[in-house]
């Protein structure tokens, strides 16, 4: 996995609330392409008006975010479908870090398997720190420091919380099964209690 | 400190170890896979020198890429007939049990699991695939999770989670006629919207729960995933231990009696508490439907498509206007006569024995009106088989349904069985989400009796009027 330690980047802003990982990316992309291939299949539900055109409103077709890395999004983001496809789509994108109030359970933790933060803010915050980006996304970076746990913005510095042990393993860029693995005794000391116990679970 | 729920209890019987602030590392009883995140997991582990730790806890089936086209072969879809390949290479390699075409125990993985008796109540239960939450109707503790979070549990047969928050929702009271499990779970998720499940697990419970039949409690925590709640579940009963006994993988003989009085402990203790609690009266629930590209966006069969310049948020009315632009919808219309281009019955959600006899019932002496394209998909092999015991695919047959082989289908697309763009369809399935059922294709969820009304009248219609 690629480390995350400290980021700066321009933002780009999705306030929209409920954005689902079909919207993200569709399943057939994913049958048919590689995980590093999806860039132009990132949210073509969106970015491309019924013609086929760019649409100019959509942030990766806008000038003004061009090299976003960071995602300001709205509540429930990545809600739906375990694809974690969603993830690679918009790494394939250049996004590293997503900002948003809440966001959908099983795609939270597929971002920290893929080196890709999701931050937890609240809304007013998001949209404070989006009504600054909007001005001019180039000229007003966002920095995501991982190492203080905290975001810089102009002026502005945040903190944000996340968990110790996902923390470490985005600074290090951990394989979580490799240190898994190191618990092997325990697991299988587990296994031999609850065999005894519920024996048909293993029958 | 209170009692414990049953979420509680199933968690902590899982525990390998604790790893501080919430987080722990679960052992994980069964993982079921299928044909598009198995065999990209089983070769992502053995590129990085690792191995099926438990290949005998694992099983596998196609449902998502196959075709169901009813003279199907491996390659209808040849995408498909790829996928199952590797699957097959894959599991023989490893020793996993695959359920193949045509044999018992193909189908979608979340029809499959309870009716192989392969899920259990009180088992920790993944697959990748969201919902997985369907197999909580058990009494599991039932999650989808992502490829890289399947390949950690191909090597260690362990998981990392963060224990999510308990939230009950009690259904009270007896539900009206022509109103279904579909409706209720869709009812709720209207009332409290699709993020208001996400960081928990989600128990069902009360007096419409009880009275629920096993097949109707699996449709219900099937949506769980659509409330935002990767987990839910409810307590087994004699419902649940008479649905499993006998079924090829439950316990039986000593076995089975041993299961059945350890599963008696697993119901949460009387002063257990919930971190948030809802009720629903389901004598007030009517049939649903929904209008937009949310499950949220659901409204009563008679009720009118709501207009989004009376939404108080302006990003809720963002939302609805955006959501109605693609449905091609009008705000302030009846959503009631609304001309429906396709009908698909099928799905995890709504696709077993039950739910299609439901369907008969309604279909049995109508024909499907001219124009409409509509299909029944049953959810596995076996439901299939009973359904032709019972003579319910010539019922769907003489009323110009077509009747199809076991899979997935059109809910997600993924084996080109689509939707065409704006052409109008009521399914049974659970997302109605842009694009879910085909670029541009207009999904409204409904239960299978409204999604044979649907058929039969060529329009978006309530069953209760047709007097089944
Ligand atoms: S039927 Fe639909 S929702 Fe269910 S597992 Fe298949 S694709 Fe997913």
């Amino acid at each position: 996995m690629e480390k995350f330690t400290t980021l700066t980047a321009p933002a780009a802003v999705l306030l929209r609330q409920n954005i689902d990982t079909d919207i993200i990316v569709r399943i057939e992309r994913l049958i048919t392409l590689g995980r590093k291939e999806l860039a132009p299949y990132c949210f073509e539900a969106l970015r491309y008006r019924e013609d086929g055109s760019d649409d100019p409103a959509f942030f990766l077709n806008d000038p003004a975010s061009k090299g976003a890395r960071i995602l300001l999004a709205g509540r429930n983001f990545g809600c739906g479908s375990s694809r974690e496809g969603a993830v690679w789509a918009l790494m394939c994108v250049g996004i590293r870090c997503v900002i948003a109030p809440s966001f959908g359970d099983i795609f939270f933790n597929n971002c920290f398997q893929n080196g890709v933060l999701p931050i937890v803010l609240d809304a007013a915050t998001i949209e404070s720190l989006a009504d600054t980006v909007r001005q001019d996304p180039q000229a007003q970076p966002l920095t995501v420091d991982l190492e203080r746990q905290q975001l810089r913005l102009a002026n502005r510095a945040i903190g944000f919380e996340v968990d110790p042990g996902r923390r470490e393993a985005l600074l290090e860029g951990l394989d979580e099964i490799g240190v898994t693995l190191q618990r092997e005794p325990e697991i299988a000391a587990f296994q031999a209690r609850d065999r005894a116990l519920r024996p048909w679970i293993y029958s | 400190m209170g009692g414990q729920t049953l979420f509680d209890k199933i968690w902590a019987q899982h525990v390998v170890a604790d790893l501080g602030n919430g987080t722990a590392l679960l052992h994980i009883d069964r993982h079921i896979m299928h044909d598009l995140g198995g065999p990209r997991g089983l070769a992502d582990i053995e590129a990085k020198g690792y191995r099926v730790r438990n290949p005998e806890l694992v099983f596998a089936t196609p449902d998502h890429a196959v075709s169901s086209a009813p003279d199907r072969t491996e390659d209808t879809n040849p995408i498909g007939g790829k996928f199952l390949r590797e699957l097959r290479q894959q599991a023989a390699r490893t020793g996993i049990r695959l359920f193949d075409l045509g044999q018992e125990g193909q189908g979608i993985v979340h029809v499959v699991g309870p009716e192989m008796g392969i899920s259990l109540p009180g088992a920790t239960i993944v697959c990748g695939d969201s919902h997985t939450c369907t197999h909580g109707g058990l009494g599991a503790l039932a999650f989808g999770i992502g490829s890289s979070e399947l390949t950690h549990v191909l090597a260690t047969q362990t998981l990392v989670q963060r224990k999510p928050r308990r939230m009950r929702v009690r259904f009270e009271g007896a539900p009206q006629p022509g109103v279904t499990p579909k409706d209720l779970i869709l009812f709720l998720i209207g009332c409290i919207g699709a993020a208001a499940g996400t960081g928990f697990a989600v128990e069902y419970a009360g007096s419409a729960i009880r009275a629920l039949p096993l097949e109707g409690r699996l449709t219900i925590c099937n949506l769980s995933i659509e409330l935002g709640a990767k987990m839910g579940l409810i307590a087994p009963d004699d419902t649940t231990y008479a649905y499993l006994q006998g079924r090829p993988f439950a316990p039986r003989d000593a076995q089975w009696d041993r299961a059945v009085a350890f599963w008696r402990t697993l119901p949460g203790d009387a002063d257990a508490t919930f971190d948030v609690e809802h009720e629903i009266d389901v004598a007030a629930v009517a049939p649903q439907i929904t209008w937009g590209t949310s499950p949220q966006d659901v409204i009563a069969i008679g009720d009118r498509i709501p207009d989004p310049d009376k939404a108080a948020d302006p990003d809720r009315r963002k939302a609805m206007a955006a959501a109605l632009d693609y449905m091609g919808l009008q705000p302030g219309e009846a959503i009631e006569g609304t001309k429906v281009d396709w009908v698909f019955i099928g799905s995890c959600t709504n696709s077993r024995l039950s739910d299609l006899r439901a369907a008969a019932a309604v279909a049995r002496g109508r024909k499907v009106a001219a124009g409409v394209n509509a299909w029944v998909v049953p959810g596995s092999e076996i439901v299939r088989r009973e359904a032709e015991r019972e003579g319910l695919h010539t019922v769907f047959r003489d009323a110009g349904f077509e009747w199809r082989q076991p899979g997935c289908s059109m809910c997600v697309a993924a084996n080109g069985e689509q939707v065409p763009p704006k052409a109008r369809s009521v399914s049974t399935s659970n997302r109605n989400f842009v694009g879910r059922q085909g670029p541009l294709a207009r999904t409204h969820l409904a239960s299978p009796a409204m999604a044979v009304a649907a058929a039969v009248t060529g329009a978006i219609a309530d069953v209760r009027k047709l007097g089944a």
